[in-house]
């Protein structure tokens, strides 16, 4: 579903931000990305959401690929990916259904199915009772959960998450990995990139590649935890 | 489109006070371009009606037929340059320099003879009242062997095509100058506006929103701020030409269509100037 053949993606100032990496994610699926900072985790996200391209190799996205599918097209694939970030980008003087309903009217969403949706949405991450608070009402944990149902508003094929759990405590966290663990549980893939190799030792079932100096030094699907490797656990 | 026109409503709700600011710079923007408007009207209308007042005469031979007088009348009559032509006899040439120079009035009296020619005053159509048009009508009617001279204040009419060549090119330039400051204020104005809205287009973008969906609220967002803008523009030239007007002096308002045009020209400024920073944005995510 995911496939990044011989990727290298280099930028003019910082150099190879990713070197030859080369990975397949399958349906419904549940991936860490892990490595240091600046090994390569965030850019691997954005190569699979198409926001930047690859300098070398092919990045194929639910049937999409980085050299065929145009500027213009990009919405496409955008529409099969959910994206959350770990600092949630909600729109600020919006309630939180209506930061959840405004990802389904922006992409076409009929106006008669946008409430309905958007509330179930916010009941399946636990936050329907809280539908009509401003965002900045909410706490960190519930702020990260409107996100993700907002990412899971135009059904996606998989859900990418950048460092998700990087700004909340124990308690949120764990209530965020439940719910990735419950969107898994229905068939949805979830690459997540985190640093956090204690969060990582705790999900033993999920697949683990970890990044360092942009090269894919380890991926727990093809290969035996290299000696010394925290990821290995 | 239903869409879009509650967004931008609805941007404009959220943010009354950032929308107003950029309406108000949109419109004092276009108040300059009023103000300059104004000005270029009056000096044009000026300049118009001492046009009018060009015309050719040209002077008859004592000698001169009334058949002659007649040829000529109806030919001249008939030039597309032509307004009116009018035969002034020798008697009423006097009877005018009577009236017209009243203090010559004694050298008049003791006159034995009219030494004034009588003439045909020769009016010229507006739009035709161009120095090349008075030099092909006073060739046209000096070619009559009974027209003794023809006569159109060469020096002044040149004069005056000079003035109006040069406020021509000034208006122009200036009128340019106001109308590219008056687009970048507009376009600074709708660019903080929509900075301020540039999370929106990156989530719109983040969950794969078409471009076009994108843009539209923005681009009516920028028309309904133009708009306003060349609104505010029109009611403060307006006040601007009243006040001049009562304390001031004589001015003539420039014309609805014109005013129409600025509103129209805010409304399109808005529209390209958010199309553009809002594809700045686009490019971004």
């Amino acid at each position: 579903m995911i496939h990044l053949d011989n990727v290298t993606k280099e930028y003019s100032r910082r150099g190879a931000a990713l070197k030859d990496v080369s990975f397949h994610i399958r349906k419904g699926e549940f991936a860490f990305i892990t490595g240091h900072s600046g090994s390569g985790k965030s850019t691997t996200l954005k190569l699979i959401h198409m926001s930047e391209r690859p300098t070398r190799g092919e990045v194929r996205v639910s049937g999409y690929t980085s050299e065929r599918t145009s500027a213009r097209e990009v919405w496409k694939v955008r529409r099969r990916v959910g994206y959350v970030f770990q600092d949630f980008r909600l729109l600020p003087g919006r309630t939180a259904i209506e930061n959840v309903a405004f990802a389904l009217e922006v992409t076409g969403t009929p106006a008669q199915v946008v409430r309905t949706k958007a509330q179930r949405l916010l009941g399946q991450v636990g936050l329907a009772a809280k539908a009509g608070a401003m965002v900045h009402e909410l706490s960190g944990g519930e702020q990260q959960r409107v996100a993700i149902a907002r990412a899971l508003a135009n059904d996606p094929v998989v859900l990418l998450a950048d460092e998700p759990t990087g700004n909340l405590d124990e308690r949120a966290t764990r209530g965020v990995m439940e719910l990735f663990r419950d969107i898994n549980a229905m068939g949805m893939a979830v690459l997540m990139a985190t640093h956090d190799l204690g969060l990582v030792r705790r999900y033993t079932q999920a697949r683990v590649l970890e990044l360092d100096q942009g090269s894919l030094v380890y991926d727990s699907a093809t290969a035996p935890p290299p000696a010394g490797t925290e990821a290995t656990v | 489109m239903s869409y879009a026109l509650r967004e931008a409503v609805a941007a404009i709700r959220r943010a009354p006070l950032l929308a107003a600011l950029a309406a108000s710079m949109v419109g004092l923007a276009l108040f300059v371009v009023g103000l300059f408007a104004l000005a270029a009207h009056n000096l044009s209308e000026a300049l118009r009606q001492v046009e009018s007042r060009v015309e050719v005469v040209a002077y008859l031979r004592d000698d001169v037929r009334n058949a002659e007088v007649e040829l000529a009348h109806g030919e001249l009559s008939r030039l597309p340059e032509v307004e009116q032509v009018l035969f002034v006899s020798k008697q009423e040439a006097l009877e005018n320099a009577r009236r017209d120079l009243p203090d010559l009035g004694e050298v008049f009296a003791d006159l034995t003879v009219n030494p004034l020619p009588a003439s045909l005053e020769i009016r010229l159509r507006p739009g035709f009242r161009t120095q090349e048009a008075v030099e092909g009508v006073s060739a046209l009617a000096g070619a009559y062997p009974f027209v003794e001279d023809v006569a159109y204040g060469r020096e002044w009419v040149e004069k005056l095509f000079a003035l109006r060549r040069v406020a021509a090119a000034t208006v122009a330039v200036l009128g340019t100058a106001f109308a590219v400051v008056a687009a970048f204020i507009i376009g600074t104005a709708l660019k903080i506006a929509i900075f301020a809205r540039k999370d929106e287009i990156y989530v719109m973008r983040l969950v794969g929103a078409r471009d076009g969906f994108i843009r539209r609220p923005f681009l009516l967002e920028g028309a309904m701020t133009g708009l306003a803008g060349g609104v505010l523009a029109g009611l403060l030239t307006y006040i601007s030409f009243r006040m001049a007007y009562a304390f001031l002096f004589n001015l003539a308002w420039i014309p609805a269509s014109w005013i129409l045009d600025g509103i129209a020209a805010g409304a399109l400024f808005g529209v390209i100037a958010s199309g553009l920073s809002v594809r700045r944005h686009l490019r971004e995510v």
